[in-house]
């Protein structure tokens, strides 16, 4: 191909995304659509799975039957949006193995927020309530974005999604209206929870790559610094009604800007964080790795058994 | 407390349920395959529905406070009637299913036995379970195939862990006082009636599998008594750790 | 060995007199394996009442590139709606 045919189909691409046209698997794209797309939507279902960990770490110690189910729950349907993003990313041509072997190689990344231990029964309620309700910022948007396969696992994401966030507030909740020792629980939880939430919402305007890009592909419909904005803004007034402290002293209401003016974020700690070396950045990785090796055998087993079947139906003579 | 042999029979269904529960749900993303977590999830979550079930209508008849999870959570070990079956750890994927197959087979021979009991509270509870545990069995029993039949390794690893886990099976059919009290009143299951089919279909598939039945005659029992295992201990410690380490408050 | 478990396309009905839909993809060993690791992805929530899995290897899929010789010229055989026909007004029921 030419290089002037191919920046004309690059222009017949990009003016079928700017006419809302949804990109479908088959459809010849260009290598960098496709590989921003493996990257984002792979570190997306990476960050699913990953932060099934923090969370099972309260499953066995759960307070009560009925938070039990819940929150087994909700750790069962992030496998399950994992597995519905893994399955997305491979319609762009890359098996969920390779996508693995890039995670447990350290070359693909995942939110860095799964990087923090679960210390007390309250980050189950801190991380449904900030954690998640920051990933639904983040998500909703997506469910309009420009690949088809993405879009549609986002859509199926963001409906099962919609139960987890009220059952952390509700966490929450119920331990602000019971003990002292409860309301405490829960407010050590936010102070420790609160800034990484925010950082969760990417790196500020200026320092981060990809946007303008991802804007265009619909991969991004705000920028961060805007989804950081809109969270404050809506998390404010429901720490209020726990009667918490949000665990920032410059944090102000400004009238004129109609937004909440906010300290300043560690970007030391998100970057120290994000290239490893967080409270556990080394346990999530040994559990997947070890989950995904103390796997082989079952998996070969599986297989083996299967050709074995397949075998025994097109071969009955043979079977013994 | 009226009625103390229906709520001590309530405990010994509900407990195995609670157990086997806990011990699955243990392993929610740490199996083989995203598609194992979710269905090993879901039976777990099968696992405490029932639980909850058991528990409510076991508070019901002790008054009081009582409350499922007063009862889920604050008996000492010694007051759990689980089999030690079911308590038993995830030493690995083969050990994990082969305890909940061992388990499944029983738990459905049982309840299709209790859809039928005259208390109506327990015959309806079962009658929703069957449908959920005879899924369970075929999970299970699937996973059974795949692993004894699958490769050579696989084939040691859950012949390993049958072997391993035959000396709790019969304690299943052991027949607890309450039981045969209630079992004459028409309200339990007398589970020794099971134990003939149980075995029968467990060799059926088990050979199916490539897998020896183990020979030993060897059983151990305790649970239905409280008599359990040393695992016991920790899994419990777990269990209640937030009940017993913030008493009295509401979550 | 290190065989992959291959991937299935899994269609659910959501209830009788509907079509089954395409609903998604999953691994799996063997049909199975598909089957039961389909009902516990993808009906969770009481999505479905039939589920069918297909192996994605046996799906043919027509190629977009083709897509102008392939749906096109269905366009303009607009006398194959029945918005082509004029009748009069009073004539009901066709």
């Amino acid at each position: 191909m030419s290089d002037a045919q191919l920046k004309n189909l690059e222009e017949i691409f990009e003016q079928r995304i700017a006419n809302d046209e949804k990109i479908e698997p088959k459809d010849w794209m260009p290598e960098k659509y496709r590989k921003t797309h493996i990257r984002q939507i792979s570190q997306h279902a990476h960050s699913e799975i990953v932060g099934m960990l923090p969370e099972g770490n309260w499953i066995t110690r759960a307070p009560s039957l009925r938070r039990k189910v819940a929150l087994l729950a909700k750790v069962q349907d992030e496998a399950g949006h994992g597995l519905y993003l893994y399955s997305a990313c491979e319609t762009l041509g890359i098996s969920r193995d390779e996508l693995y072997e890039q995670l447990h190689s350290g070359k693909a990344k995942y939110s860095s927020i799964f990087n923090y231990p679960t210390v007390t029964w309250a980050d189950m309620g801190a991380i449904g309530w900030l954690v998640d309700g920051a990933a639904i910022i983040n998500q909703v948007p997506l469910c309009n974005t420009s690949y088809g396969p993405y879009a549609r696992a986002m859509i199926r994401v963001c409906k099962e999604e919609s139960f987890h966030q009220r059952q952390g507030f509700e966490i929450m909740m119920t331990l602000c209206n019971g003990t002292e020792a409860q309301k405490q629980m829960a407010q050590d939880a936010l102070n420790r929870w609160w800034w990484p939430s925010l950082m969760m919402l990417g790196p500020v305007d200026a320092e981060s790559v990809h946007t303008e890009q991802s804007m265009k592909w619909k991969l991004k419909r705000k920028t961060n610094d805007e989804l950081r904005q809109q969270f404050i803004d809506q998390t404010v007034p429901q720490a209020d009604i726990l009667g918490l402290t949000v665990p920032d002293p410059d944090l102000k209401w400004n009238e004129e800007t109609g937004h909440y003016d906010f300290g300043e974020i560690n970007w030391d700690e998100f970057w120290q964080v994000v290239k490893g070396h967080g409270p556990c950045n080394k346990e999530r990785m040994n559990a997947r790795v070890g989950a995904w090796e103390k796997g082989t055998w079952v998996r070969d087993a599986a297989m083996a058994y299967a050709e074995k079947q397949q075998n025994k139906k097109e071969n009955p003579a043979k079977a013994v | 407390m009226k009625k103390t042999n229906l709520y001590n029979y309530i405990l010994e269904l509900a407990d195995n349920c609670l157990i086997a529960g806990q011990r699955l749900g243990e392993l929610c993303g740490h199996g083989p395959s995203l598609e194992t977590d979710i269905a090993c999830t879901n039976i777990s979550l099968d696992l405490f529905g029932q639980t909850r079930s058991y528990f409510q209508y076991a508070a019901d008849i002790k008054g009081e406070d009582a409350t499922e999870d007063s009862i889920a959570f604050l008996r000492f070990e010694r007051e759990y009637k689980n089999v030690l079956l079911v308590e038993q750890p995830n030493r690995d994927f083969a050990y994990t299913l082969a305890r909940q197959y061992l388990f499944d087979v029983y738990h459905l021979l049982l309840l299709e036995k209790l859809q039928f009991s005259q208390d109506l509270t327990l015959s309806a509870i079962a009658k929703k379970s069957i449908k959920e545990v005879s899924y369970h069995v075929r999970f299970t029993g699937d996973w059974i195939k795949r692993l004894g039949d699958g490769t050579e390794e696989s084939h040691a690893k859950m012949q390993e862990a049958i072997d391993g886990l035959w000396t709790y099976t019969n304690e299943l059919f052991e027949v607890t006082e309450e039981a045969k009290t209630l079992a004459e009143e028409g309200i339990a299951v007398d589970v020794s009636t099971l134990k003939k089919t149980y075995y029968e279909k467990v060799t059926a598939l088990l050979t199916e599998a490539t897998l020896t039945i183990p020979e030993s005659k060897y059983f151990q029992k305790g649970g239905k008594a409280g008599i359990h295992t040393e695992h016991m201990g920790y899994l419990l410690a777990d269990m209640q750790y937030m009940q017993r380490a913030y008493p009295n408050m509401k979550w | 060995m290190e065989k992959k478990w291959p991937l299935w396309e899994i269609f659910v009905r959501s209830k009788n007199g509907l079509e089954h839909r395409h609903f998604g993809s999953l691994h799996a060993a063997d049909a199975d394996m598909a089957l039961e690791n389909a009902r516990d992805v993808y009906t969770r929530r009481s999505e479905g009442v039939s589920i069918w899995v297909v192996e994605s290897k046996n799906i043919t899929a027509s190629n977009p590139e083709n897509n102008g010789e392939l749906f096109e010229p269905a366009q303009d055989k607009v006398y194959r709606h029945p918005t082509f026909y004029t009748l009069p007004d009073e004539i009901k029921h066709m």
